[in-house]
């Protein structure tokens, strides 16, 4: 299944840094995302997008990471040279992921 | 307990001005406030006030204030806004010009002046946290320097009587904990309270972004009725608990996912949320939908605030030039990659002087670039994008000329050439010493 099946997400910008949550719509898919959707593989997803690290913080009251990236913005929202300067719309490419079903959900 | 009721007008400068007089009509609310200060809105404002002395303002405060001050005067609503800009006391003026025009002399208007830490800034040494180097070596690209000031003297304003308070640069979240320091008389050192009231801020700040906006995915998040979105209400009481909702009716719809998104926008560390008043701690919110468009957010925290100040500074970046032309049908995808292909090699060809430029097709790979589109099927139509960064706008115009030359030039059937040229204001920070912010209360009107 893709992420989108579990999770919704929005996209927030502060410079040349991106972040984006990803918030489980049931508490149980919580530990799904915790074991799969890890910094390094965000990472990759964005190959050719983010330039810098990618931090990941959980919050599990709310079933949520955040991801912090940065060198994603093409050098900063204010001076980008990108159609989506804001990068809103990479949140919408990280619930394309794909998610390996919990046994219990087969 | 006593609780107050804040509105949230608008979420950005542009935003739709009826459901700010929705809330002031049918929100049974105290506060309105209207946060419509972006990042860079106060670079380009300054611009303007060096033109004019008069400007510098929000653009749309007399849209907004003629829309709402009729309504938020007999109901006794205070409103709260950084429609100020570059030049909070113009807009002071202005508005008091408005309000006597409405027959409303009696309403007491504030400035909050002092944001504007330029002078103090211009000469020293205080290195740019985005890039290597300091604010002096900007030299005269640098246009503005303005500090996100705190709640203290909007709150202080309401305490004078102002029926309408007018900020500059000031952090967003502040504009809604100003109300509720004043209410409440919550003490500028109670590290938790503060934490609270700035998620409350936090999330009521970009208006329908909690209420269904910018939240929408038909068939997985459907949201009804987003062409009448209603705006935010934060339901705060004196010990910090709080309830978002909206004016029963409005479109949209507040929930447990809406907020959650709203809670998490625009955060890095969600321990350590920084603000101007507080270090606000995120972490141990917790979100409860109790009755339909009602949630309730608590365990909001927060500790001692920082001693240095954020400076939002702009200055001239460089210059952008753009071009784009649209191709469809059979093989649009490869006559958009041929398109892309010559502009490439006349650029080369005629020495246009670029530090950056981007090739792309708009419905391709514009927006994350060919990885991460790789396996997206061939579309009917593709629109060929060429930008470029530049020194100069004659440079800059040069990137345009040669996509619409594609015309007679490019390959067939292609239709809708556009160029635009302009200079870039960017952003940059820098953290001041707070206390060399030294902000001020200016007051307009009067008390019988």
């Amino acid at each position: 299944m893709k992420l989108r099946d579990i999770a919704h997400s929005r996209t927030g910008d502060k410079g040349n840094t991106s972040n984006i949550s990803v918030i489980a719509y049931q508490e149980k898919h919580y530990p799904l995302l915790l074991e799969q959707v890890t910094s390094a593989r965000v990472k990759a997803h964005f190959a050719g997008v983010v330039e810098g690290e990618v931090v990941r913080y959980e919050l599990p009251n709310i079933s949520a990471l955040n991801f912090v990236m940065s060198g994603a913005l093409g050098g900063g929202v204010t001076r980008s040279l990108a159609l989506d300067a804001h990068g809103k719309s990479l949140s919408s490419a990280l619930l394309d992921l794909d998610i390996e079903p919990a046994s219990s959900d087969n | 307990m006593r609780t107050i009721r804040i509105g949230s007008g608008a979420g950005y400068s542009g935003d739709r001005i009826e459901p700010a007089l929705e809330l002031a009509e049918k929100g049974d609310i105290q506060y309105l406030v209207f946060e419509c200060l972006g990042e860079r809105t106060v670079a380009l404002a300054q611009q303007a006030r060096m033109k004019s002395p008069d400007s510098g303002y929000d653009p749309l405060l007399e849209e907004r204030m003629r829309a709402v001050l009729p309504v938020c005067a007999a109901k006794g609503i205070k409103i709260v806004t950084n429609m100020g800009a570059a030049n909070p006391e113009a807009a002071a003026r202005k508005t008091a010009e408005i309000a006597r025009s409405l027959g409303l002399s009696l309403l007491k208007i504030a400035a909050v002046v002092g944001d504007d830490v330029l002078d103090t800034c211009k000469d020293g040494d205080l290195p740019i946290m985005e890039f290597d180097g300091t604010i002096k070596q900007l030299g005269n690209r640098l246009l503005s320097a303005n500090a996100y000031l705190g709640a203290e003297p909007m709150a202080q304003a309401l305490g004078e009587g102002a029926d309408i308070v007018i900020t500059g640069r000031a952090s967003d979240p502040a504009l809604f904990l100003a109300p509720m320091i004043h209410a409440f008389g919550w003490a500028m050192d109670d590290w938790n309270l503060l934490g609270q009231g700035t998620v409350a801020g936090h999330l009521l700040e970009c208006a329908g972004q909690i209420t269904g906006g910018y939240f929408a995915d038909p068939g997985y998040k459907d949201v009804a009725g987003l062409a009448r979105l209603g705006f935010p209400i934060g339901e705060v009481g004196e010990d910090g608990a709080l309830v978002i909702t909206k004016v029963a009716g409005s479109g949209g719809a507040v929930t447990a996912q809406t907020c959650k998104e709203q809670l998490l926008y625009e955060v890095h560390d969600p321990k350590r949320y920084l603000q101007p008043d507080v270090v606000a701690d995120f972490s141990q919110v917790r979100v409860e939908e109790i009755a339909p468009d009602r949630v309730r957010i608590s365990g909001g925290r927060g500790t001692k605030r920082t001693d240095t100040l954020k400076v939002s500074v702009g200055y001239v970046d460089s210059f952008i030039g753009e071009g784009q032309i649209s191709y469809a049908g059979p093989g649009a995808l490869a006559r958009g990659r041929l398109a892309l292909e010559i502009v490439r090699e006349r650029l080369k060809l005629t020495g246009v002087a670029a530090s950056e430029l981007r090739f792309e097709l708009i419905g391709v790979e514009s927006l994350h670039g060919a990885e991460v589109s790789s396996h997206a099927a061939e579309p009917y139509e593709v629109r060929v994008r060429v930008a470029g960064r530049t020194e100069s706008l004659r440079e800059a115009i040069r990137i345009g000329n040669e996509v619409e030359t594609l015309y007679t030039n490019g390959p067939a059937a292609g239709g809708g050439a556009w160029k635009s040229a302009r200079d870039v204001v960017a952003v940059a920070s820098v953290l001041l010493p707070r206390d060399l912010a030294k902000p001020q209360i200016r007051l307009w009107g009067r008390r019988p």
